[in-house]
């Protein structure tokens, strides 16, 4: 096609410049303030820590916008299994399986109902995911007076505890991600997902049921919002129904997921990328907090570095973008 | 601009078929309110429906020019907020300042537009991703300046055009200025699609940019447009707020979603090449109507999130059903 320069793997470039202009955005921003006490061991795990809500729920946004779709729910799903757990729990260490598995139930449930509306419905996605968000936060603030009750302690592990320093939600997030980025390269499912979301037309002419492709993409990313609602009521020891919206867990993962260098229309970009971009995140606001920025004006770096850090790739494309 | 005397037949059939659909939901859903609450036919409270539903059709119309050609607006809501903060600050009780504080908002609100389309066209960067930059961004700057507390004060003359009605108006009784200010803009965005080529020229972009730019059209000057256009009517229908309910600092949350909601209910197409003006008008006078009905059936107000997300998908449905039969 054009002579330009080899690209071996385009979005792995992008995740690898992205990482490190974050790392050295937290180094220099430490270093400047004297902070030097964040850049310890415990001060990275610190950093790394701030990733991990955000980086599950990005990773299944990963998946649906691969295929084509968005998924604009993940953030009242969030909610939805932070304030089910505790109340599935009230503190009670025995329940906790039956907890994360009803919730985890509920999640594929959702899943399989956003998937449904958009693969077999013919639905927009936006539309769709928004619909259901919407369905679901509803009914999660009007029952909530009746849905208190706190995790187990034990169930605190997962944020609080660790093996050798290292934080389990880290290894949590770690092996999720492996998992996702293995599952994307190298098996069957992960290639379809990137043919359906690369050309839908020349997937299903060459056999792949695109429905179900987009149905799993969206049954994956509602199981890893549901891992990120599980983690937030092990953080906050009890869910409240907007922790997901104050959070803005849905427009932030899209907009990581886009950052590193997914394109909404699928087909292209993958886990590494999006994690480079939760970690921009994280460093930003931690390097904002060490220069002592006020929450308002942290919002209005954060809209600019948004658009910027899309527009960086963004802008070499050819053609039209809506 | 110059004018299009003749529709051709072909475009005129998918927007009288928009027209059905969202005016059919509209009269229905008011039917159940009059049902429930007979007065609600008196032509009085007729006009103050109209009145409160107001900011939300303008919001739509303007969230309609952008999802025509293609894109979205997520900053609708945010330039809402920060007209109404940045009128009581500026403004801070002094009925003389009102005229030229509305001029430097409605600047504001423009140079939003621009960036948002200067950035899409130019930037490459996706609307809905350019957008959510901008919500972040102006949300935050409207807060860093108030302090994240409403402060400064409205004077009347300001707050007259949300909430002031003339009574004993001859044949209809009483005219809310908002209804006044609602109907001219209507009218003027319809002008704009439908009076002059600039309707013609969003649709081709919404439908096909490649396509539309080898016909000659400028496909940069028509998205830029449709943004400006929607960050005018953000701000529009942000002075109405602030005359109507007073500053808070959370004015416009969550509108941008209902504007969204209202196009697609009332039959525009996401991603473009469908909708009319009447689909944002009558989209967002259905979503109004049903929060209404909600309010008056009693139902908490977090079940009404519930039933808006089942009836937007059962809106967007319906649609897609019909095109899918009709093709």
């Amino acid at each position: 096609m054009t002579t330009d320069v080899v690209k071996p793997k385009p979005g792995l470039s992008v995740a690898v410049l992205l990482a490190g202009l974050s790392i050295g955005f937290f180094v220099v921003v430490a270093l400047a303030t004297g902070e030097t006490a964040q850049l310890s061991g415990q001060g990275v795990t610190g950093l790394l820590q701030r990733m991990v809500a955000l980086g599950l729920v990005a990773i299944g946004q990963t998946f649906v916008i691969l295929v084509g779709s968005i998924d604009l729910s993940v953030a009242a799903l969030i909610s939805a299994v932070a304030v089910l757990a505790s109340h599935i729990m009230q503190g009670d260490a025995a329940m906790m399986l039956p907890a994360v598995l009803l919730c985890l139930g509920l999640c594929i449930a959702v899943g399989f109902v956003n998937g449904a509306l958009v693969a077999y419905g013919g639905i927009n996605p936006l539309i769709a995911t928004l619909g259901t968000g919407l369905v679901i936060q509803g009914v999660l603030a009007a029952s909530f007076g009746a849905l208190q009750g706190s995790v187990a302690r034990e169930f605190q592990v997962v944020a609080y505890g660790g093996v050798l320093g290292v934080p389990y939600s880290l290894l949590l997030l770690a092996s999720l991600s492996i998992a996702a980025g293995l599952v994307l390269d190298r098996t069957l499912f992960g290639a379809r997902i990137y043919a359906v979301g690369g050309n839908p037309d020349g997937a299903r002419l060459a056999g792949i049921r695109t429905e179900r492709v987009i149905l799993f993409a969206h049954m994956v990313a509602s199981l890893f919002a549901g891992a990120a609602g599980l983690y937030l009521a092990a953080r906050l020891q009890s869910g409240t129904p907007w922790i997901g919206r104050d959070g803005i867990y849905d427009l932030e993962s899209i907009a990581v997921t886009v950052i590193g260098g997914t394109i909404l229309a699928g087909g292209k970009g993958g886990v590494a990328g999006t994690l480079a971009g939760v970690l921009l995140f994280a460093s930003l606001d931690a390097g904002f907090n060490m220069l002592g920025i006020d929450a308002f004006l942290k919002q209005v770096l954060r809209g600019a570095i948004v658009i910027a850090a899309v527009a960086v790739h963004a802008v070499r494309a050819r053609g039209h973008v809506a | 601009m110059t004018t299009v005397p003749q529709t051709s037949l072909s475009l005129r059939r998918p927007e009288r078929l928009a027209l059905n659909a969202g005016l059919v939901i509209f009269v229905a859903l008011y039917a159940a309110i009059a049902f429930l609450q007979p007065n609600y036919l008196e032509l009085g409270l007729f006009m103050n429906f109209l009145r409160r539903a107001a900011p939300l059709v303008i919001l739509a119309c303007g969230q309609l020019y952008v999802i025509l050609t293609g894109g979205f607006d997520l900053s609708m809501g945010a330039v809402a907020t920060l007209v109404v903060l940045a009128a009581s600050i500026l403004i801070n009780g002094d009925p003389d300042t009102t005229w030229a504080v509305i001029g430097a908002l409605y600047a504001m609100g423009i140079a939003v537009g621009l960036v948002n389309g200067l950035v899409v066209t130019f930037l490459k960067v996706p609307s809905i991703i350019t957008t959510l930059g901008t919500m972040l961004l102006v949300n935050g700057l409207a807060l860093a300046w108030s302090g994240g507390a409403a402060r400064g004060d409205l004077p009347d003359n300001f707050r007259n055009l949300g909430r002031l009605v003339w009574r004993d108006v001859p044949v209809i009784g009483t005219l809310p200025l908002a209804a006044v200010v609602l109907a001219g803009f209507v009218a003027l965005v319809w002008f704009g699609l439908n009076g002059t080529v600039y309707g013609k020229r969003a649709l081709a972009v919404g439908d096909n940019p490649r396509a539309a730019e080898l016909a000659g059209t400028p496909v940069a000057a028509t998205r830029i447009l449709a943004f400006v256009v929607s960050a005018v009517s953000a701000v529009t229908a942000g002075i109405l707020i602030g005359g109507f309910s007073g500053v808070s600092v959370n004015a416009g949350e969550g509108l941008e979603l209902q504007a969204i909601a209202a196009c697609v209910i009332g039959g525009a197409q996401l991603l473009g090449g469908r909708g009319s003006i009447w689909s944002a008008v009558f989209g967002a006078l259905s979503l109004f109507a049903l929060f209404t009905l909600l309010n008056l059936l009693g139902l908490p107000q977090a079940l009404r999130d519930s039933i808006q997300g089942l009836i937007l998908i059962a809106a967007v449905g319906a649609s897609t059903w019909r095109i899918r039969r009709r093709t």
